[in-house]
């Protein structure tokens, strides 16, 4: 038979890099890039509503006021001593506030916590008992408030960073997983954010 | 040398294009591979408040979202320009978001309920009214992992 012998006639792949393309342009289009980032929260849980709400007593000097008003401006300090703060102080306000390096009177006590190690060893770290507490009317701009959240969350990064440096030598974001926990519950992440403050008339 | 002359003479060959489709096919699993899905339409606009101490969200499956701002420019007619909440692909009111959160939450597996997050993504302009209702209303839904959207700046 003649035409088996005759060869099979290859497939014209000239289109191919057309087929590519087209799918290549459906991924652009349908796809998107951008990895979401934000400031990470926990809120607290809802107190049931047949339960009178009760004020959890806090000591006043393990509390640290943060009124953010509606035009912006910060209103910063213990309960009976705030004062009106530029953004960038906030930082370290708050840095002292959560170290309170001196063991001044005046700011939040300590105390002495067993953490484990993830090794196996305890580790003893007076924990600072001190809240912050954060405040907004009903008609402060979220830009504001989240600049305010950051600066919070950056002074506790800051604190986390120097203790870790101190523990283990290296910064907080270098740490293992155990060590990351035995730091977080070394400087716990407190803050609390108390509904908006209906202005006084 | 007379040789040399003789073959430059000669005319070019076509550049062979027979590896293009196999450029194009790598750029192409790059992008299969370092995108997600677009899931939903965007009804409102934004623009997200800048941060330095942001995280990155992890495991997208378990994030849900809730946008709010302004509607977008070809809904203004019908709904004027004064913030909304999107939840899924429509308006909604601070209401729904019990449903929203318990829809969401039935979605997941039992094992990653506890680990669900609900990423807020409002625009600058918002009043904090608008969030604090939000947020009341995601913890008496019990979602208490939230996430306040922001992009990442360098700081001041």
């Amino acid at each position: 038979m003649a035409s088996n012998k005759r060869k099979v006639p290859e497939v014209n792949s000239s289109s191919q890099a057309d087929i590519a393309f087209s799918l290549l342009i459906f991924f652009l289009v349908a796809t998107t890039m951008n990895t979401d980032t934000g400031l990470a929260r926990m809120l607290p849980p809802m107190p049931p509503e047949n339960q009178a709400q009760e004020d959890v007593k806090v000591k006043e000097r393990n509390l640290f006021l943060v009124l953010v008003s509606g035009g912006g401006s910060i209103l910063a300090g213990t309960q009976n001593d705030q004062q009106p703060i530029d953004l960038r102080q906030l930082t370290d306000k708050a840095k002292e506030f959560i170290l309170n390096p001196l063991d001044s009177e005046d700011l939040p006590e300590k105390q002495d916590k067993e953490i484990e190690l993830p090794d196996g060893s305890k580790w003893v770290y007076p924990v600072s008992q001190g809240v912050i507490s954060l405040q907004t009317t009903r008609d402060t701009g979220y830009q504001v408030y989240i600049q305010v959240q950051n600066e919070l969350t950056r002074a506790f990064n800051e604190v986390r960073d120097e203790v870790a440096l101190r523990k283990f030598g290296a910064r907080f974001s270098e740490l293992g997983e155990g060590e990351r926990a035995a730091i977080t519950d070394a400087v716990p992440l407190k803050i609390s954010e108390a509904e908006p403050r209906q202005l006084k008339k | 040398m007379a040789v040399m002359q003789k073959k430059g003479k000669k005319e070019l060959p076509a550049i062979s294009t027979s590896s293009l489709p196999d450029v194009i096919y790598m750029i192409l699993f790059f992008f299969m591979v370092s995108t997600s899905m677009r899931d939903q339409e965007l009804l409102v606009r934004y623009k997200l408040p800048e941060a330095t101490e942001v995280q990155k969200l992890e495991k997208k499956s378990l994030v849900s979202y809730i946008h709010i701002g302004q509607p977008a420019r070809s809904m203004q007619a019908k709904w004027g320009t004064a913030p909304r909440i999107q939840l899924n692909d429509s308006y909604k009111t601070t209401k729904d978001i019990l449903d929203f959160v318990a829809a969401e939450r039935d979605k997941l597996n039992e094992s990653d309920r506890a680990a669900m997050t609900i990423c807020l993504k409002a625009d600058v302009a918002t009043k904090m009214g608008t969030v604090t209702d939000v947020k009341q209303e995601l913890r008496r839904a019990n979602a208490l992992k939230i996430s306040y959207a922001a992009s990442k700046s360098l700081g001041y």
